[in-house]
């Protein structure tokens, strides 16, 4: 057992959690962020990709809409390097009301969102396979936003000012002090390990999670997790997030970001924020809905399907779980329970996090009793400068070209090279070969791991020399890990991809009975098998 | 977008890889799934320039035949090459040097009336030197001369025989016009043996060439104009045949395909198009071909140019070839002979495609044959280049053994 003295620490490795964590650093207080498994384990890991402008809530959640405009000019200029500006439209295809168009635009404007009618010809020039029925058009600044390297930028540069970041370290209990939070017992789930961290402060910023960690303290947070499904079509049918322009519902966005399409999303209230499944109708609906805006869009390849749960707070138990403020919530339970030493900040989203990390280190200076000013949005984040501008899609690719790196690629279809995935076992501290994915793309693309996991593990054992079992059932796990997403899918062109991973892995390689345990530790949280029921009023 | 959806069908198998005649031999090619189904999930119109590496692709198509799952990889490649053609990724120099390489039909109207100069030209070595340093033409690559009279002044001096069995149009391509007048002289006279009254409508460069540099503005419109020129025939369902493989697939799907030219016309003018072997291999499949052929006793090489076999119709020429008595065929398996229409005469590119054809020119060395037979022109110069045997097209033959004089390098076989 360990035992660790801190000023702060902040319990979860999502993006509130790392915004957090960067702007006490930046603060000057010593922190310390533990997260259970690997940063953006959670939703920020498995969420849809995009920088809100606002637009979608401009007409039902007005304020959310403001936070969102507000961020997004910030984030546009601290961290381009994650975003790909690829604009947004809101279009009126048949199945919306017309007229919502001009409800949406007077939200827009009074939300101080830049929002302009474009003709539907300028839209079909820009994306032609948007479908020629749509109505009406209207372009607003979403974008493209990469949660994965946001969200370790930003630990990077608390690291920098002082931080310690502890991944795979799980809260597993609280320490009190009478009404007091005094530290949280931690599990190190790669050391086999327990870990008491002291804190003159908890925050909690466990997402959809963060009730659980609340209950720890005796506290009553109720979090009602949304259960959002999205689909993955192999390649970007288009370059432009569009939106519908309706009342924000299900399936009706679909966001370009690096090589893929994704539509997206459901909503679906579940029990827990980690056990849960993804239902044949959810990617049936999605694939509905996405072929109204992109006809043909159903006959494509699917990659993958995924789900990520919204962490929605309300006081009052909610019914319908979009209706729910998407705004973010302050805890301080000091006030409001009387257990003091612990706040907890939930709700909002990926687009507001920075705002939401803000909000928090704020209430943390008052309890310390000190006034400390925030800069997080002034200084952008580690390597902004020497990129230059926004990603964009080609970008590694012309690298590659430009490198001529082609002969060294582990990753084929995401053009991960050895040296970028060197890089991330290394200076990256990969635990897991999923980490190293979440870093460079790795087994993301249309072979899910089909060609580059026998080379990601050669190099994970060559590197850090694990025994051979161990590098075994790391292979396993990220094997399990892809056949997770790929499972709610399995049909046309994946299926004939995953009839060759199989070849692959469980003939020539023989993967299920090399030896080793048959997972590790840090083996994936599988979904639930699907019910394969339709739920109420939906069929 | 066709083309560029059939990404989605890859399955990254690695079997184009392998047979890609192109990653084969060089560094600088990484290879058809790289290029492909790969590299075009990272392309999009308005971004900057992307593409190098793609420029090598010899556009030979062999991946497209062994892909499994039907992915169009050549095809993708074309288009990206004219997207780096269009973002201005070739200097002026590499641009002209394409076009004069591509612009087969202005070449041959600006050569052919000063035939003897021109060739005198192209064929010394000094001038040579010249081309490849100030524009990047090889110096040794098989550059073609041009024939004293064009082919379609002899066609409209030709006395058409009796033609009981109706009308063929040919499109005979600019090689047969400017170089290799044999070549369609053989093909009428086959086409007339076989009671085919033969028409030739005014007619321009099918555009390969300008395709597979990117050029592909200029290729629109010579395709454009001839199916304007061709559409009629195609409509009253007289058969449009061809001598060169690369026209004819052109016509029958290039085109269409890398320019989206998806039209009716150029439907109806695709549909009716087909090789001539194809067509007198048809012909013979309803006994309708005449078999009257005098014995040629020769042994030769036959390779099926990788244009012809992208017409995925078999192959015509080696059973038509077999049909005549004495001549011992032997058949070549060789993935390219290199040169893919312009690719070998740029000098960056020459070696690669010397390479390339390496197992071919010692199949056909090896066999020993006064002649080698290869449907395409290009492919013919280079075979003769990389093997020193004379190569001929399989019309050239079928033509003999109707009995018609011999002309060209076969006057001087001893037959
Ligand atoms: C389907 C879906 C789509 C979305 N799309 C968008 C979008 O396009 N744009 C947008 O702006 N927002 C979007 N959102 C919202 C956004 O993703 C989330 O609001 C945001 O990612 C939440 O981040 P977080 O850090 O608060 O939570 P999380 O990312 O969930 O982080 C919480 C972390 O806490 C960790 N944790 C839990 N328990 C413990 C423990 N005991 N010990 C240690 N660590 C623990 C978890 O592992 C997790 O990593 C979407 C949400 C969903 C569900
Ligand atoms: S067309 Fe030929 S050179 Fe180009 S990728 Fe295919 S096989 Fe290789
Ligand atoms: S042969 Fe076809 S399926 Fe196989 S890797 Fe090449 S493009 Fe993909
Ligand atoms: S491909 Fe055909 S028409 Fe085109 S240049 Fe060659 S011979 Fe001429």
């Amino acid at each position: 057992m360990r035992t660790i003295q801190t000023e702060v620490l902040v319990i979860g490795g999502g993006a509130t959690g790392a915004g957090i964590i960067r702007d006490l650093a930046m603060r000057g207080f010593d922190a310390i962020l533990v997260e259970k498994r690997d940063l953006t384990h959670g939703t920020t890991g498995r969420y849809h990709g995009l920088l809100h402008s606002g637009g979608r809530y401009a007409v039902k959640d007005p304020k959310a809409a403001v936070e969102c405009i507000e961020e997004n000019r910030i984030l546009r200029r601290i961290m381009p390097h994650c975003l790909e500006d690829t604009g947004g439209f809101f279009v009126v295809t048949p199945w919306d009301d017309p007229d919502f168009g001009d409800t949406f635009m007077e939200g827009c404007r009074n939300a101080g969102i830049p929002v302009e009618e474009i003709s539907v010809a300028q839209m079909l020039r820009e994306e032609p396979l948007l479908n020629p029925k749509i109505s009406r058009c209207f372009r607003v600044p979403d974008a493209a936003a990469d949660s994965f390297l946001a969200t370790r930028l930003n630990a990077e540069s608390a690291r920098a000012y002082g931080a310690r970041i502890w991944t795979y370290h799980e809260v597993r209990d609280l320490m009190m002090d009478g009404q007091r939070v005094i530290g949280a017992v931690c599990y190190d789930l790669v050391h086999d390990e327990e870990v008491r961290i002291y804190a003159d402060m908890v925050v909690n910023a466990a997402g959809a999670w963060a009730g659980k960690i609340a209950a720890m303290a005796g506290l009553d947070v109720t979090i009602t997790p949304g259960k959002g499904v999205m689909v993955a079509i192999n390649h970007r049918v288009l370059n432009t997030v569009v939106n519908r322009c309706k009342m924000p519902s299900d399936g009706d966005i679909i966001v370009p970001i690096h090589t893929v399409a994704v539509i997206g999303t459901t909503d679906v209230k579940v029990s827990d924020p980690e056990h849960f499944a993804i239902e044949p109708w959810e990617v049936e609906l999605m694939l509905d809905e996405g072929e109204k805006l992109v006809p043909g869009v159903k006959e494509m390849r699917i990659l993958r399907a995924w789900a990520g749960v919204r962490p929605l707070y309300q006081e009052t138990k909610a019914v319908d779980t979009r209706d729910i403020t998407r705004a973010y919530t302050l805890l301080d339970h000091e006030t409001r329970d009387g257990v003091s030493g612990i706040i907890t900040m939930t709700g909002g989203k990926w687009t507001t996090y920075r705002q939401m990390a803000q909000v928090t280190v704020d209430r943390v200076c008052e309890k310390f009793g000190v006034q400390r000013e925030c800069r997080t949005h002034l200084e952008p984040l580690p390597g902004a400068e020497q990129h230059g501008g926004y990603h964009w899609l080609g970008a590694r690719f012309a690298d590659v070209e430009r490198r001529q790196a082609y002969g060294d690629l582990i990753c084929e279809c995401e053009l991960a090279t050895r040296e970028d995935v060197e890089r991330a076992i290394l200076e990256g501290d990969a635990k897991a070969i999923d980490d190293i994915r979440r870093m460079v793309r790795l087994g993301m693309g249309p072979c899910q791991g089909g060609f580059c996991t026998f080379r990601a593990v050669g190099l994970l054992h060559r590197l850090r020399q694990p025994d051979v079992e161990e590098a075994n059932a790391a292979l396993r796990d990220f094997l399990q890990e892809r056949w997770k997403g790929l499972l709610p899918i399995l049909w046309g062109q994946q299926l004939r991809q995953e009839r060759l991973d199989e070849f692959i892995y469980l003939s020539v390689l023989n993967v299920d009975h090399l030896p080793g345990p048959k997972a590790t530790r840090l083996a994936p949280v599988m979904y639930d098998p699907p019910t394969g029921e339709a739920p109420q009023g939906r069929v | 977008m066709f083309v560029e959806q059939t990404l989605d069908n890859c399955i990254k198998c690695n079997i184009c890889v392998t047979e890609c005649p192109v990653a084969a031999v060089t560094d600088k090619f990484p290879g058809p799934k790289y290029e492909g189904p790969q590299a075009a999930r990272f392309r999009q119109p308005n971004q900057p320039l992307t593409d190098w590496s793609v420029d090598y692709c010899s556009g030979c198509r062999v991946c497209n035949m062994v892909c499994p799952t039907g992915v169009r990889i050549a095809e993708i490649n074309a288009r990206a090459r004219a997207e780096m053609v269009r973002k201005g990724a070739f200097g002026w120099r590499t641009r002209l040097r394409n076009n004069l390489l591509a612009r087969s039909e202005l070449l041959g109207k600006v050569g052919h009336p000063i035939a003897p100069l021109a060739n005198a030209l192209l064929q010394n070595p000094l001038g040579r030197l010249a081309a490849e340093m100030t524009l990047g033409i090889a110096r040794h690559a098989p550059l073609p001369t041009f024939s004293r009279e064009r082919f379609t002044a002899w066609y409209r001096a030709h006395q058409p025989a009796n033609a009981p069995k109706g009308k063929v149009v040919y499109f005979h391509g600019c090689s047969t016009e400017y170089y290799e007048p044999r070549v369609g002289r053989a093909a009428v006279r086959v086409l007339e043996a076989n009671g085919f009254d033969v028409i030739i409508p005014p007619q321009h460069c099918c555009g390969l060439p300008l395709l597979s540099n990117g050029e592909f503005d200029a290729a629109r419109n010579y395709h454009r104009r001839n199916v304007n020129s061709l559409v009629e025939y195609a409509r009253q369902g007289i058969p449009i045949v061809g001598t060169s493989t690369s026209c004819t697939l052109t016509l029958k799907e290039e085109a269409p395909e890398l320019l989206d030219a998806f039209d009716e016309e150029s439907r109806l003018v695709a549909e009716r198009t087909f090789d001539l072997s194809e067509f007198l291999l048809n012909l013979h499949t309803r006994g309708e071909l005449n078999t009257e052929f005098r014995s040629i006793d020769l042994r030769a090489v036959y390779h099926p140019p990788c244009q012809y076999r992208a017409h995925r119709v078999g192959r015509p020429s080696l059973e038509l070839l077999r049909l005549i008595p004495g001549l011992d065929i032997v058949e070549s398996h060789a993935a390219c002979c290199g040169i893919a229409g312009t690719y070998g005469f740029k000098a960056e590119k020459y070696e690669i495609a010397m390479q390339v054809g390496q197992p071919l020119f010692d199949l056909v060395r090896a066999t020993g044959g006064p002649i080698a037979i290869c449907d395409s022109e290009t492919c013919r110069w280079q075979i003769t280049h990389g093997s020193g045997v004379p190569s001929v097209h399989p019309m050239e033959l079928l033509a003999l053994a109707y009995g018609y004089e011999p002309e060209g390098v076969l006057q001087q076989q001893t037959l």
